[in-house]
């Protein structure tokens, strides 16, 4: 298994704050990794650093082959093999679930106009919503946008997908849909990075969880991690959660 | 109040009065277009990341805003013509309403601009969308819809304003009925008129402005809810 994401030593400051103090950790092809730790512990951060919504200060960032830490670095090329779905949803509201879906395979790989509603109708049957295809977002909940969103980012066949707390702003059945969702695309051999509060889901779905604590990767493991945290900061972490 | 109404005397005069109100709309339409244009650019460039540019907007914006628009108007005429640049009067005219709406149009537009939430950029900065496309894509295009009432409102507003081209002598309505009215000496009538005819082309515009609303606004046309 070769690693597609490899972070080493990452240091991001914001301003005079430091918010990544030598993060290291990378992500095999097919492989889930569930990122989780307390708000301002980094994770987010270093999910954004992975596909350049954040630059880094320093250290080696590779991903797909693209070298982040380099001048040379061809964005638009990282950003088509880098999906993203975010807390907030960020459909585009003035557009129907069709067009978000589409909107940027037309834009960026040329999709013709033809093919472009049998690529939205199959992107949106792999998150169960084919028949939201002409609404527009704010006729939709919270779950199913997210889900459209999900559908939006695979459209563009990433090989990897970044999760950022994809579900913190949804109630519990909400939630469920969007989690059974990643299941699914994690069962297909997706690669996923995926920052969650969910430690169910982090426990049952991701091959790996990485425990971020004051920017730096504290602890790392196999879900089953969660029941025997070794680090007393885990530990804190996973009873205040209860 | 002893005054007799004689609209009669003016029947002579309405192929000119047609005539002032076509160039009137000629002009408004003109400068629609290019004022929209000026406007969405100056938008741009204020919001980036290039200082000198965002300064020379930010200039153009507030000179425009805080002179008055006759000023303008000589200020450009009599300027060029100073310059040895000499511009045909319906070129200088609708010049100067461009030069004039491009500045409100920027800030309405820049406003509009400004209610886009940085996730929406973010997202579309992830799927590999270029600047460009974004500005078209995910910002301008729910930025115009926001702000369409008061930019249809601005436009209606240059509209009647043109009036005041007919003083570097515009052949527009008013220009016209300025002379209809030394002709015949029926000023009262005559203003009652061009009121009349200026009343009735901001009712066709502002209903224009609605058909164009209608195809550039699909969601809004199909659910009538603000963005």
């Amino acid at each position: 298994m070769s690693a597609v994401v490899k972070l080493h030593d990452i240091h991001k400051s914001f301003g005079a704050i430091e918010v990544l103090k030598g993060v290291s950790f990378e992500i095999d092809r097919g492989e889930v990794v569930a990122i989780i730790g307390r708000s301002g512990s980094g994770k987010s951060t270093a999910l954004r650093c992975i596909n350049r919504l954040e630059t880094i200060q320093s250290g080696t960032l590779e991903v797909c082959g693209h070298r982040l830490d380099q001048p040379t670095l061809d964005l638009r090329a990282l950003r088509q093999d880098v999906g993203m779905v975010f807390q907030s949803y960020n459909l585009f509201p003035h557009l129907t679930v069709e067009q978000n879906i589409t909107l940027a395979p037309r834009r960026v790989k040329r999709l013709p106009n033809s093919q472009a509603r049998a690529l939205a109708q199959e992107s949106l049957e792999r998150v169960g919503l084919a028949e939201k295809i002409d609404c527009y977002p704010e006729q939709l909940s919270g779950g199913q946008q997210q889900r459209v969103a999900i559908a939006r980012s695979l459209a563009m066949q990433p090989k990897v997908m970044l999760f950022d707390e994809v579900t913190s702003a949804l109630d519990p059945q909400l939630t469920g849909e969007v989690l059974r969702v990643m299941e699914t695309l994690a069962q297909g051999g997706m690669t996923m990075a995926v920052v969650t509060h969910e430690m169910t889901f982090a426990r049952r779905v991701a091959d790996r969880v990485i425990f971020m604590h004051q920017g730096r990767v504290w602890e790392t493991g196999p879900g089953e991690m969660l029941e025997n945290p070794q680090t007393p900061e885990l530990q804190a972490f996973l009873s205040n959660g209860l | 109040m002893k005054y007799t109404f004689d609209f009669a005397s003016l029947q002579e005069y309405w192929p000119e009065f047609l005539r002032g109100a076509l160039m009137t709309l000629e002009m408004t339409a003109i400068a629609t277009v290019l004022g929209m244009v000026i406007g969405v650019l100056c938008a741009i460039g204020r919001r980036g990341k290039r200082p000198w540019l965002a300064a020379l907007c930010g200039a153009y914006v507030e000179v425009v805003r805080n002179t008055p628009y006759l000023i303008q108007i000589f200020f450009i005429f009599f300027g060029l013509a100073s310059a040895g640049l000499k511009l045909p009067i319906f070129a200088a005219a609708i010049l100067t309403m461009v030069f004039n709406v491009g500045a409100y149009t920027a800030e309405i537009v820049r406003a509009g601009m400004d209610t886009i939430h940085p996730g929406q950029i973010e997202a579309a900065e992830a799927l590999g969308l270029s600047v460009p496309q974004i500005y078209w894509d995910v910002i301008l295009r729910p930025a115009l819809e926001r702000v369409y009432p008061s930019l249809t409102g601005q436009f209606v507003l240059m509209m009647l304003s043109s009036s005041v081209t007919s003083q570097i002598s515009a052949e527009e309505l008013t220009g016209v009925a300025n002379s209809v009215q030394s002709e015949s000496f029926r000023s009262f009538e005559t203003f009652i008129v061009v009121a009349v005819l200026y009343f009735l082309m901001a009712m066709l515009l502002k209903f224009a402005f609605f058909l164009v609303g209608q195809a550039m606004f699909p969601r809004r046309r199909r659910l009538g809810t603000p963005l």
